[in-house]
């Protein structure tokens, strides 16, 4: 089996998944289809040489995101509290606007040609761990201590809102 | 020097772009689409996941490492910005009975 042939299925697969996210009807399902389309995204990464991206891929989006997706869904009584779908004429519109930026992107893209890839001072451990410690660690220290002022802030924000208040309900 | 490895000679860039667009614009079709709050957010995750994968198809293609640091500190940004939202969905839950983002216009009257 040649790589294209991989690389078409595994888009196909990915856009497919996507779509099954946003059209499934029970929210579950539709974690469930998202945590697959990240898996599938994290093996986007490996064609394209980024362990560290996959890994970290896996460790953020399909452990911790969705794990705290499927926490809040199980929390809500979905049964009792369906919301009811949207009109179709708001569907239609919708469908119209992401197809029309679609057409715009994929225009764009055809009209300009992007310059060939590198072809001697390619560096094939870009995206290697050593690689982009080096980096991170260098070149951007400060915003990478700054994303740890921003999940403390995230962390007591996210508590403050959750906490009950007296004479609240749980749910 | 090391050999460019054969996704990176057989696949142009474009399609990673036309890709990524698609990714985009599936998100899109959810946030305009769906009443479910849960699944709008999804569906921003959606777009966000489009946007990495560029920057690291972008990165990988060009030997840059800026690109796929920056996709890093996407991911960070987007488990903050998860963990706030979803409290927020959460206290919206509890105050009115419903995640219909159609139910949320009290501010109106």
């Amino acid at each position: 089996m040649e790589i294209s042939n991989i690389w078409y299925f595994l888009s196909a697969l990915t856009l497919l998944s996507a779509l099954m996210v946003i059209m499934s009807k029970n929210p579950i399902h539709s974690v469930l289809y998202l945590v697959f389309t990240f898996f599938c995204i994290s093996a986007h990464y490996v064609l394209l040489n980024a362990q560290f991206l996959m890994a970290v891929n896996i460790i953020v989006y399909a452990g911790a995101i969705m794990v705290l997706f499927l926490f809040v869904i199980m929390m809500f009584d979905l049964k009792k509290n369906i919301p009811e779908s949207k009109s179709s004429l708001t569907k239609l519109a919708g469908s119209v606007v992401a197809g029309t930026l679609l057409v715009i992107l994929i225009a764009i893209v055809r009209k300009n040609n992007i310059p060939a890839p590198l072809g001697d001072k390619f560096n094939s451990q870009t995206g290697m761990v050593e690689n982009l410690g080096q980096v991170l660690y260098g070149e951007f220290l400060l915003p990478f201590e700054l994303v740890s002022i921003l999940f403390f802030v995230a962390m007591v924000g996210a508590v403050l809102l959750g906490k009950r208040e007296a004479g609240e309900r749980n749910f | 020097m090391q050999s460019i490895p054969e996704i990176i000679r057989t696949i142009p860039l474009t399609n990673y772009i036309m890709l990524s667009s698609a990714l985009f614009c599936i998100g899109i079709l959810g946030v305009l689409t769906r009443r479910n709050a849960i699944i709008v957010f999804m569906a921003i995750e959606l777009m966000l996941n489009a946007v990495n994968l560029l920057l690291a198809a972008f990165s990988s293609y060009y030997s840059d490492p800026s690109g796929q640091i920056f996709v890093f500190f996407i991911m960070a940004v987007a488990a903050a910005e998860v963990a706030v939202g979803l409290a927020i969905i959460v206290m919206i839950y509890r105050n009115i009975q419903s995640i219909d983002i159609g139910v949320l216009n009290k501010l109106k009257n």
